[in-house]
């Protein structure tokens, strides 16, 4: 039993001085909603949900395969002056995270400075040799970054981990938006809400602007997806839709000559830019996993030859590995010569002798992450886990050390969520996606996750976790 | 347009047909159930609509008698029937998930709340649906589907694969009924012109919602040449053969014309259409009704093949 007095969290509410002055409208909202009208409400929006299509689908586990993430219709909020901070923040680490990326795969200046351990980087699982002294268009390796994010305090934000792969979730950040609005008109009547619904232009402009320099036309954007037995193919569908580019699977892609071409009823047509949306390792089996199914065999002698630019670029998940998190700061440093606006949560890597000894003897204190894991799985959060969880984490942690990191418990903020009896606070996180090609754009707005089930801070969505609208207040 | 995406889309017009001819066959059914014995009693009257769809046999493995109920399942819910209207529907919004991008949020709505539907029905208390109503939903769903996208959809590509999958799996249907009323309604040549043929004749007609219009454009008098007139050769009627396959020509002519370049499907499909257009119904009757059909369905099939080869970048779905 944890004896000490339970934390207390920063409610983006109601903190000690009142309702805060951004809530102040949502707080009259749901005091004055009749009641009877949220349960309805609440059924409208599922109905749409399931309707559009938008569920996540878990194959293996038996019941319906296709799941629908729970929408909580209380918005999450945040000024405009939070909001500029975290713009910059965000687009200061996307860049530096880039510039790492560039760096690793040419000269590796800062492991030559001594700023971050040879090993880390290339005995990464992640680092691909095989793009190495590869520069791609523009210099992007990770052309969406997506940021996750926690607060801790009216002014505390930390990063929790950083994704340069595929990260997911932004058509939940678009179509939580879209329900609100159809289903409470008057809410945006009444506030000043930044819009996001121009992340999908945003989205294809960047992707163009990375177009292969042997392209003499309007580039070719597709997005490749390894079909619709992949949990995220809404996603894929809808990105796709709302760009009005073709999806592709594999099998519909071929190389020939130095080219990719797609294809189509009216023969072979020439592919610029391929947004993937599988991992490196399934992308060309002539390079990678021989076995896989998935990819286009020949992709990277093309992709390496300059006809054809991958986003994210092979490779570039040697940026978001969590053992490499922990230098992100000294990159920002290193590259940009400026301070990190964003802070790292403390982490301990249990591959270090003082910080392993730490770590084990406070297990019951601290969260501790698998280095390659992801979704939640994976993770001990020792003030919510067992003695006999917290023993089995304390026996891989000593068998492998270097496969974890150990962070504090963070007192992550809370934020008003609808509960069978009314309002109540749940932990919420915060992912915004930043693009980056010839320009670095962000959409005032994220992925708000809510871990439902009380006092859980847990909010995959793997894990209960639900997902809010997320606002901007415009200035 | 993707290849995938068009044979996906093809697709969907064949299995959205194809669950419509389920539902008139159940219609079918269920009326001759009510109606004093003429053969065998009802029992025949449903073997005869399994017989039509070609899968007596399949029923036959799995449910001891013909009895409706036993049908209903088979036919409307039955997911290891693969011509079953659940079958068949699931079919189209797995066809329609692998697409969305190319069809409108209207129509993937209509297709996916029909889905929803069925998952609700198949959770019912039987008792509370009666096969009118399961008739009456699949043919609501197919009309709101195929009005969405005449209403909706651009009239690009997509649309022409969607309406080509529609008209050859049409063309076969009407084919596969009028060649089961050779062989199993009418066993016997004995029958040729008695009332009893009669009967069966208004029983196929009934199965392509056509009996009233036939009697419109007839006259009223039901004798095999006109029925086969009508189903094979009638330009008014849209389920006979030249219809469909007219239909299916246009589609493939705009294709032509908006890709610049003509295929063996529309050679194919002039073929068929030039037999039709030309045909008698006394040389039918010479070559024999059935030799006819066979032959037609075997030209459909082909012209299905080549419209695989030609888009769909070959492989068969």
């Amino acid at each position: 039993m944890n004896t000490k007095t339970p934390p207390v969290y920063f409610d983006e509410m109601s903190d000690t001085g009142g309702i805060r002055a951004p809530y102040k409208r949502l707080d009259d909202w749901h005091r004055t909603m009749p009641s009877g009208i949220r349960n309805i409400k609440q059924h409208e929006a599922e109905a749409l949900f399931r309707r559009i299509g938008i569920t996540f689908a878990v194959y293996g586990e038996g019941g319906d395969p296709e799941r629908l993430i729970p929408f909580d219709m209380f918005p999450r909020v945040f000024t405009f002056g939070e909001w500029r901070k975290l713009e910059r923040g965000i687009k200061q680490r996307a860049q530096a995270l880039n510039m790492f990326l560039s760096d690793v795969y040419d000269r590796g200046e800062i492991v030559k400075a001594g700023r971050i351990p040879a090993d880390l980087v290339y005995r990464n699982e992640a680092f691909e040799i095989a793009v190495h002294g590869f520069r791609p268009p523009k210099s992007v390796f990770s052309h969406i970054v997506g940021i996750d994010l926690v607060r801790t305090g009216p002014d505390q934000f930390y990063v929790l981990e950083d994704n340069c792969r595929t990260p997911s979730g932004v058509s939940y950040m678009l179509e939580n938006r879209e329900i609100m609005m159809r289903m409470f008109p008057d809410l945006f009547v009444k506030n000043r809400i930044a819009p996001v619904d121009h992340y999908p232009n945003a989205l294809k402009s960047t992707l163009a602007s990375v177009a292969p320099q042997k392209c003499d036309h309007e580039p070719r954007v597709v997005v490749l997806t390894p079909g619709h037995f992949n949990s995220a193919y809404y996603e894929h569908t809808f990105l796709a839709d709302m760009m009005g580019v073709e999806l592709v699977e594999g099998q519909d892609l071929f190389v020939e000559g130095d080219f990719v071409y797609m294809k189509t009823t009216e023969g072979p047509k020439k592919v610029d830019v391929i947004y993937r949306r599988l991992d490196d390792a399934f992308i060309d089996p002539l390079c990678f996993r021989p076995d896989s199914m998935l990819g286009v065999p020949g992709l990277m002698s093309v992709y390496l030859s300059g006809g054809v630019t991958i986003c994210s670029a092979p490779g570039a998940g040697v940026a978001d590995d969590k053992a490499i998190y922990v230098y992100v700061p000294e990159m920002i440093r290193f590259y940009l010569g400026e301070e990190p606006i964003l802070e790292n949560v403390p982490t301990f890597q249990c591959g270090k002798a003082d910080d392993r000894k730490y770590v084990l003897e406070n297990l019951p204190e601290l969260v501790v992450k698998e280095v390659h894991g992801s979704g939640g799985y994976g993770m001990l959060v020792g003030p919510k886990s067992s003695k006999s969880q917290i023993e089995a984490f304390r026996a891989k942690i000593e068998d492998n050390p270097g496969g974890y990191i150990a962070q504090p418990t963070l007192a992550l903020s809370t934020c008003p969520t609808f509960v069978e009896e009314g309002i109540a606070p749940r932990h919420v996180d915060l992912r915004p996606y930043c693009l980056m090609g010839e320009k670095i754009e962000l959409v005032p707005g994220g992925l708000t996750r809510v871990a439902l089930t009380e006092g859980s801070l847990v909010v995959n969505s793997s894990q209960g976790g639900g997902v809010k609208d997320t606002w901007v207040m415009a200035e | 347009m993707l290849s995938r995406t068009a044979g996906h889309l093809y697709w969907l017009g064949r299995y959205l047909e194809r669950a419509e001819t389920a539902a008139r066959l159940m219609e079918v059914g269920g009326r001759n159930a009510l109606l004093p014995n003429t053969t065998g009693g009802h029992r025949n009257e449903w073997e005869a609509v399994l017989q039509a769809m070609g899968t007596f046999e399949a029923f036959s493995e799995k449910y001891s008698d013909t009895g409706q109920r036993n049908v209903e399942t088979f036919l409307f819910f039955d997911q290891s029937n693969p011509s079953s209207i659940a079958s068949c529907i699931g079919a189209v919004r797995e066809n329609a998930r692998v697409v969305r991008t190319a069809m409108t949020v209207r129509l993937w709505d209509a297709i996916n709340t029909a889905f929803q539907d069925l998952k609700e029905m198949s959770r019912t208390e039987r008792s509370q649906l009666s096969m009118s109503d399961l008739i009456d939903w699949t043919m609501k769903v197919c009309a709101e589907i195929r009005g969405s996208i005449e209403i909706a959809q651009l009239r690009n590509d997509g649309y022409h694969f969607l309406n080509i999958g529609m008209a050859i799996e049409r063309a076969d249907n009407t084919a596969r009924l009028l060649n089961v009323k050779y062989y199993v309604l009418l066993p016997s040549m004995r029958y040729v012109g008695s009332g009893l043929d009669n009967y069966q004749w208004v029983t196929l007609l009934r199965a392509m919602s056509a009996h009233r219009s036939f009697i419109w454009t007839y006259d009223g008098e039901l004798s095999p040449a006109k029925i086969a007139h009508f189903l094979i050769f009638n330009q008014l009627f849209p389920r006979s053969l030249l219809t469909c396959s007219m239909k299916t020509a246009d589609h493939l002519d705009h294709l032509a014309r908006g890709y610049g370049k003509s295929t063996e499907a529309q050679q194919k499909v002039r073929e068929i259409v030039g037999e039709l257009a030309e045909g008698q119904v006394e040389d039918i009757f010479e070559e024999g009704l059935h030799e006819f059909l066979m032959r037609f369905m075997v030209a459909n099939e082909d012209l299905a093949r080549a419209v695989q080869s030609a888009y769909l970048g070959g492989a068969e779905a």
